[in-house]
């Protein structure tokens, strides 16, 4: 039996132990020996394990590095903190959950930034690892610490602490990158000259071999680069056959219950509509679908190898899957008498959405999702949106006439040009939806009020969007426009069937300060870290008082990153990421937004925002 | 048809918790393509129950489920199809058809046998002495110990919850009653004799391993145990 790097004693006094003993069903655990493994790489989500295990990239990543030749993928997690407590007492090696080994003795440390506000959580996981926080401080001794997902897309506040980012889709290069990396160590070249031959390697970025400069005022001027090789840009990686690429026939199953315990299959990425104030909407173009047979197989296939009880699909917009209704009606008819349950999240709801939803879930439980994400239709044409007056009410009128009594709404405040009158509109919005349900449903037919929810979050520009110049607010006018939605919920004729809520405000402003930060922020990062700040994106553990301490020290002013609205010239860390979305049409779409006008989706009519020179998805649909 | 699984727990699946053990069961019986009955309803769930929950970090060669299926296959068909799905330290070792009107394991269980040993560092020392002082200990005619509940405590006799007991090889070997008409956790008897003498026990002293649970199957107040697993037949 695998014998675990815990012992019982501590295993025994920690929330949930579960966490740290691996061995779940289809885990992979390889002989060293037998297996010829020579590679061996640490798949980290730094964050607990409930959250991280739920998430399908490391699924496709861990399946893949697995399928490769002498190679052994493991996952690790960030420990909860009284695990930590004990790790740092102890002296106790942060280590794989497969091998139980500790994660410096292994090549690499892949790490998935999902969010921004995991960022003192990557510095608990190098430190409990035993691996110098800063990449000039590695040796050999040290794996090779790789950053990717979207967070990626502006690296720069993490700069000092990765040795290689990966930019774009995790499913082209790291063959390449393996073998560079055997190669070197067989010929005995140093960490630099590896890092610097990584460099070439199409989508890899490597910041220890670019100076950064400053502006007098503060702002970023330019990226130099220290080694002559070293690319000016780097174009983010992108599969464009998602058919002929890896993806788990037997994702690993947790013994503990995880945010999502099921089979996740991922219909396609990428999204037509260009909502402006959408990173992944951008940063992920052009679109790519999976064909239906590759989806039927793969659910078959998942089903069986874990035993889940549910099967849900993912993607950023399901309805424009093209093949949504067969790929549905193939899950119902296949496995509803199984006992499996469908879960379809982020569907338009229509009369087609609405009759699929009422075979797979109890009506009179569940509710049906909007997201105008603004509250008035000039607000909505600001960002993008779509989504018109006339499509929810028509949309709530069916849901009401199905059965379903209850609504939920996504709204964002403090949009570029918010008034008043828009803030209001969320909640004359959510009235309007309310008082549908008193028109379409005959009183003798009522299973009492209606339940409309509306929940805001606050606005925060990110890298490569539409909005990427706009400014933020300080936390007090985030609290004083939600107050003013939620004066005039209550101001409403059927205020008693709304409900209102809305998101934490300090943290949105960090997450603001690290979206669009540059490298000055690593050290405000470490301060922080160095003070105790941990697990940021839990509530109960976010410390504001210690960040503002730690932007001090550092002489760094939050405001500086999130309160200017920015002008066009200036000129952006993340500007050297070429995402294949021009900047030019970035411009114009801030532009657009401020005349507003809403600009037509890709299947609509393409905008040229370059995203077609991948060769391929929705660029080149009906033209084969 | 109801049928009972025995199966075993141990190594680091110890530290499963008995709910996550429950879905861990439900999800290996659509692996191996159990064919079990569900309840009726929207939400419907597989029938089944378990005989008792085991503590986090206990470990045990008899743990029991109770499951209604539609059709079974032979014993050993319906064993090898089960232990394809398994993961390390969970192993069937008997499914039996159950006669109709059999009670669950849960209601039908009355003994339970198990092996009590100290994790590395934490053997009192010296042993022999331990050993000669529980003997005593257990070998009196009453053992009360201090029963806390939320609200009150009272002074209770476990000594006729002890039904045997025996050392050998650095282990404790106890069978004791369990069930929800009495039950005694085996921890106990060696916490209450260090209570009694003033020794210091760690709550991680005791690794607790349970060995067998029964029926009783005796009448007129006599005991006749049967483990459980032998009240069902096995499917040829
Ligand atoms: S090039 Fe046109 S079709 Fe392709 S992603 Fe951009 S806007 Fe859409």
């Amino acid at each position: 039996m695998r014998k675990l790097a815990l012992s019982d004693e501590i295993l025994l006094s920690v929330e949930k132990p579960a966490r740290y003993i691996g061995g779940e069903v289809n885990s992979v655990v390889k002989d060293i020996e037998k297996d010829h493994i020579d590679i061996r790489f640490a798949m980290c989500f730094p964050d607990v394990y409930e959250i991280g295990m739920s998430h399908l990239g490391i699924q496709i990543l861990y399946d893949m590095f697995n399928r490769m030749e002498g190679v052994w993928c493991e996952r690790v997690y960030s420990p909860w903190p009284d695990l930590d407590k004990i790790m740092r007492e102890k002296h106790i090696p942060l280590f794989g959950l497969e091998s139980q080994e500790p994660v410096k003795d292994l090549d690499f440390l892949g790490i998935t930034l999902q969010y921004e506000m995991c960022y003192t959580n990557v510095l608990q996981v190098l430190d409990l690892s035993g691996i110098p926080l800063l990449s000039k401080d590695r040796t050999w001794d040290d794996p090779i610490v790789l950053g990717g997902g979207p967070c990626t897309y502006n690296p720069e506040p993490l700069a000092p602490f990765f040795d290689i980012f990966y930019m774009g889709e995790g499913e082209t290069r790291y063959e390449e990158l393996i073998k560079l990396y055997r190669e070197a160590r067989k010929n005995g070249l140093s960490r630099l000259e590896f890092l610097r031959k990584a460099a070439l390697i199409p989508g890899l970025y490597v910041p220890s071999l670019y100076d950064v400069t400053y502006n007098e005022d503060g702002t970023f001027q330019e990226m130099i680069p220290l080694y002559p090789e070293a690319p000016k840009t780097v174009v983010k990686e992108v599969v464009m056959d998602l058919d002929h690429v890896p993806y788990p026939d037997k994702p690993v199953v947790p013994f503990i219950q995880v945010t999502q315990d099921r089979v996740t299959l991922e219909i396609m990425r990428g999204c037509i509509r260009g909502c402006r104030f959408c990173q992944a909407g951008m940063i992920y173009r052009p679109v790519r679908e999976r064909s239906l047979e590759f989806l039927k197989e793969k659910a078959t296939a998942m089903l069986r190898s874990t035993g889940h009880e549910e099967i849900t699909l993912s993607s950023l917009s399901s309805s424009d899957y093209t093949h949504l209704g067969e790929l549905v009606n193939f899950l119902i008819d296949e496995f509803k008498s199984q006992g499996v349950n469908i879960s379809l999240p982020s569907l338009r709801i229509d009369a087609f959405s609405l009759d699929v939803m009422s075979k797979v879930q109890d009506i009179r439980k569940s509710s049906v999702t909007f997201a105008p994400e603004a509250g008035t239709q000039r607000m909505r044409n600001v960002i993008n949106k779509g989504l018109t007056t006339e499509d929810i009410l028509n949309g709530s009128r069916e849901a009401f006439s199905g059965g379903w009594n209850k609504v939920k709404l996504y709204f964002m405040l403090g949009l570029p040009t918010e008034t008043e009158e828009d803030m209001v509109g969320i909640a004359e919005l959510a009235n309007e939806v309310a008082a549908v349900y008193y028109d379409t449903v005959p009183k003798e037919q009522r299973q009492g009020r209606c339940q409309i929810t509306a929940s805001s979050s606050f606005f925060i520009p990110k890298p490569f969007t539409g909005l990427q110049w706009a400014r933020m607010y300080p936390k007090e006018e985030y609290a004083r426009r939600a107050h003013i939605v939620k004066d005039a919920m209550n101001a409403q004729l059927n205020h008693k069937s709304l409900h209102y809520q809305y998101h934490e405000t300090d943290v949105s402003v960090l997450e603001g300060v690290f979206a669009r930060g540059d490298r000055r922020i690593a050290d405000v990062i470490l301060a922080a870290y160095r003070r105790g700040s941990l697990f940021d994106a839990w509530s109960e553990f976010y410390d504001d008082e210690k960040w503002q301490q730690s932007f001090k020290e550092c002489g760094l002013d939050p405001d500086f990153y999130t309160m200017r609205e920015r002008p066009i010239e200036e000129a952006f860390p993340w500007d050297f990421i070429d995402t294949g979305v021009t900047k030019a049409f970035l411009i114009r779409e801030w532009q657009r937004a401020h005349e507003p006008v809403i600009t037509p989706n890709c299947r609509q009519k393409c905008q040229g925002c370059g995203a077609r020179r991948f060769g391929g998805g929705v660029c080149f649909e009906g033209q084969s | 048809m109801k049928v009972r699984v025995k199966f075993t727990k141990s190594g680091p699946v110890k530290f499963i918790g008995h709910l996550d053990v429950m879905r861990y069961f439900q999800k290996a019986n659509r692996r191996a393509q159990i064919p079990v009955k569900y309840s009726e309803g929207f939400n419907p769930h597989q029938i089944m129950s378990f005989a008792a929950p085991l503590g986090l970090g206990d470990t045990s060669e008899c743990e029991y489920m109770d499951m209604e299926v539609l059709s079974s296959g032979s014993s050993k068909e319906m064993i090898d199809r089960m232990n394809a799905v398994m993961v390390e330290g969970i192993r069937v070792i008997s499914w039996k058809e159950l006669p109709d009107k059999s009670q669950n394991a849960m209601a039908a269980m009355a003994a339970a046998d198990y092996v009590l040993s100290f994790r590395e560092g934490y053997a009192p020392e010296p042993w022999d002495a331990f050993v000669s002082g529980m003997q005593a200990f257990l070998s009196q005619p009453e053992i009360r110990i201090v029963k806390k509940s939320k609200k009150s405590e009272k002074e209770v006799d476990i000594r006729p919850l002890l039904y045997s007991w025996s050392f050998s090889d650095g282990q404790f070997f106890c069978q004791v009653a369990a069930g929800s008409l009495a039950n005694l956790k085996p921890e106990l008897l060696i916490e209450a004799y260090c209570q009694e003498k003033g020794l210091e026990l760690s709550p991680f002293a005791v690794q607790v391993h349970r060995k067998e649970l029964y029926a009783d199957e005796g009448t007129d107040g006599v005991r006749k145990l049967v483990p459980l697993e032998n009240v069902g037949k096995d499917i040829l």
